[in-house]
């Protein structure tokens, strides 16, 4: 075990590099990830390293080699796919999900594919309407996909790890406003964490606040807020969409009989909704005061400094409805 | 032209002609209500499936779209095994878990069977990825119809596996209509092997109704790739005797027209007149095949039908690894 100070983006190419260099059936492959570095750098160095046949800079085309990887998977290679943001996979979202996730069931369990499909997600800041969108209500609500969206660089790196080494098709949805933060954390030699696992980053006692992704740091800040006003928060970060961690969240949720959900995605048929239905079903008699959810308003994220304020919750929103839920306490 | 021998001339003769009598009685378990949803028949298009085979090694791969039941049984796959799959049972190739439209069988390296017209394009360039990556000299043979020849994934496709120079043979079944759109009514120009000059893909139009045909010039086509020049595009023209699924009646074209087909470029018909032309087999052996072919039907159907339905306990089975 050893301490480190690593950003996100680094924890990231660490994961993708150490996998590749015990596994030459791994390969990278997306716009601009070779000789460009990665757009947003996430792949620095990885070129030098390993080469033009494992570093592979495509054209802009995301449905086509979206596909191309999903049949070098069905082929025995284990492909990294990444896309300059997950905005752009919409192009290849048939691909992801007809082709990646329903293929082995299709084939009887025949067909297998272990690919991984990365990028960021949401928003970032003011890039408008189609560079803006959270997709993982959308991916996890497809069996035959995994879904991660982990935040601090820790839970990065050894969740991305993790997702190359699933025998699974893996959506791993990043966070650009994350990719430049720097945490100190502990790691493992070989460092993975499970799949599957949420990570409870905060305890508390009055009320369960459920975030993932750039949303956790809001979460984390509120709680601490929330503290010197006499409620005690836990902050649960989910880090895996799908499959949820159904047991740590009721667990949580039974002991602090309150709960809220934070999310940059668009409110209806969210996750929060997801794990607000969840928890009627689940814990129901648990709760002392209605689930709250927050997410981004419903419409198209505006570019307008003060209207993208309006549309995506903070700090300050966690706290409001967290006070709410927790009247009386 | 290629010349073969007896022994070779019959099986081709007989690999056709069981597809033949497969295709005709999945459409009569169709109608009796035995198979169910989509059901793409095969029927007018076996020599290209037979033919093609006939040159591949035995590590090649085929992918290709719904119309699979063909390609299925050119492999060599148990074809028991896929008329239980139509049935929607226990000891289909698929768990009967796919259904007509998803056949795969793996160890024949059949890589589906896809039901969303275009997407098996890039993952046939995929499977032909890695073959590259892994430095072997497996080629892949990519179906599509002529249909899927409109859609932009690939040509996508089309411009990765020339950049690259992947071995992968993307070959256009074109049987003239898409579903109840023909080819005239769909595309900009007739000639659909021209497709991939944009991309400086040499492409090459083969009669698809011609066994003998199909397995010289796609013997050449093979070649072309296995030598490392990268892809080919291949045009087989053909025609689909049936309506697009089981469900069209294929009002859209005339009796007339479909009947010409059958009399007058039957790929089966007309290569059993080859052989008794030729005096390749005698007209006693070939009827010896045929009922052979026609037995072989029944034990078919019989494990099909008696093939249990799948136990409801494997429902979630193979989601996940």
């Amino acid at each position: 075990m050893t301490v480190k100070k690593l950003t996100v983006r680094k924890a990231l190419c660490e994961a993708m590099s150490e996998e590749m260099r015990n596994d030459d059936k791994i390969f990278v492959m997306g716009e601009e990830v070779a000789e460009y570095n990665g757009a947003y750098k996430v792949t620095q160095g990885m070129l030098d390293e390993f080469g033009a046949k494992r570093v592979i800079d495509t054209p802009i085309t995301e449905h086509g080699f979206a596909g191309l990887a999903v049949g070098a998977a069905f082929s025995g290679l284990k492909p990294i796919v990444e896309f300059m943001t997950f905005n752009f996979a919409m192009q290849a979202i048939d691909q992801i999900i007809n082709s990646a996730a329903k293929t082995h069931y299709m084939s009887g369990g025949q067909v297998k594919c272990p690919i991984v499909f990365r990028g960021p997600n949401g928003a970032a800041a003011r890039v408008g309407a189609q560079h803006s969108q959270c997709y993982a209500a959308w991916y996890g609500a497809i069996p035959g996909l995994k879904v991660i969206s982990p935040y601090n660089s820790s839970d990065c790196k050894g969740l991305l790890k993790a997702a190359i080494r699933d025998p699974n098709p893996v959506i791993f949805l990043e966070n650009e406003i994350t990719y430049g933060m720097e945490f100190e954390e502990d790691y493992d030699d070989d460092h993975i964490i499970e799949i599957g696992k949420a990570d409870i980053k905060k305890s508390g006692s009055d009320i369960t606040i459920i975030a993932f992704s750039l949303m956790v740091g809001y979460a984390l800040e509120a709680a601490e807020e929330l503290q010197q006003q006499g409620i005690s928060a836990e902050v649960i970060d989910l880090r895996t969409i799908r499959p949820l961690d159904k047991e740590t969240i009721t667990e949580s949720v039974k002991k602090t009989n309150r709960c809220l959900i934070a999310e940059e995605g668009f409110p209806f048929a969210s996750i929060g909704s997801e794990i607000s239905a969840m928890l009627v079903e689940e814990a129901f008699d648990y709760l002392d005061a209605p689930i709250g959810r927050l997410a981004s308003i419903d419409c198209p994220l505006p570019y307008a400094e003060n209207l993208e304020k309006l549309a995506l919750p903070k700090k300050k929103d966690i706290i409001k409805k967290a006070q709410e839920i927790c009247v009386g306490i | 032209m290629v010349q073969l021998n007896k022994e070779e001339s019959l099986k081709i003769y007989k690999e056709m002609l069981l597809i033949r009598r497969f295709e005709e009685k999945a459409g009569q378990l169709y109608g009796m209500g035995l198979i169910a949803g989509f059901c793409h028949l095969y029927i007018g298009q076996e020599a290209i499936s037979t033919g093609m085979k006939y040159n591949m090694n035995k590590d090649d791969k085929v992918i290709t779209t719904y119309r699979d039941h063909g390609h299925m049984i050119s492999l060599e796959s148990d074809p028991k095994k896929i008329m239980a799959e139509l049935l929607g049972r226990k000891d289909g190739c698929s768990k009967g878990k796919g259904g007509s439209m998803h056949l795969f069988d793996l160890e024949k390296h059949f890589y589906g069977g896809h039901g969303i017209v275009g997407a098996s394009v890039p993952i046939g360039a995929g499977l032909a990825f890695a073959d590259q990556y892994k430095n072997n000299d497996n080629v892949t043979l990519c179906y599509f119809g002529d249909g899927a020849a409109h859609q932009g994934q690939v040509y996508e496709s089309f411009n990765m596996a020339k950049l690259w120079n992947l071995p992968v043979l993307f070959i256009i079944e074109n049987n003239r209509y898409a579903m109840g759109t023909s080819l005239k009514r769909a595309s900009s120009i007739d000639a659909l092997y021209k497709r991939g000059e944009g991309f400086n893909i040499p492409g090459v139009q083969i009669n698809g109704m011609n066994v003998l045909e199909v397995i010289t010039k796609g013997k050449e086509a093979i070649d072309y790739v296995r030598s490392g020049k990268g892809p080919i595009l291949v045009e087989m023209d053909t025609y689909r005797y049936r309506g697009h699924s089981m469900s069209d009646p294929a009002t859209y074209r005339s009796k007339d027209e479909v009947n010409d087909k059958k009399k007058n470029q039957d790929p089966i018909l007309s290569f059993k007149a080859y052989i008794l032309d030729n005096k390749i087999a005698t007209e006693e052996e070939i009827k010896i095949i045929d009922k052979e072919i026609k037995s072989q039907i029944e034990e078919i159907v019989k494990f099909a039908k008696e093939s249990p339905e799948p136990d409801e306990s494997e429902i979630f089975d193979n989601i996940y690894q």
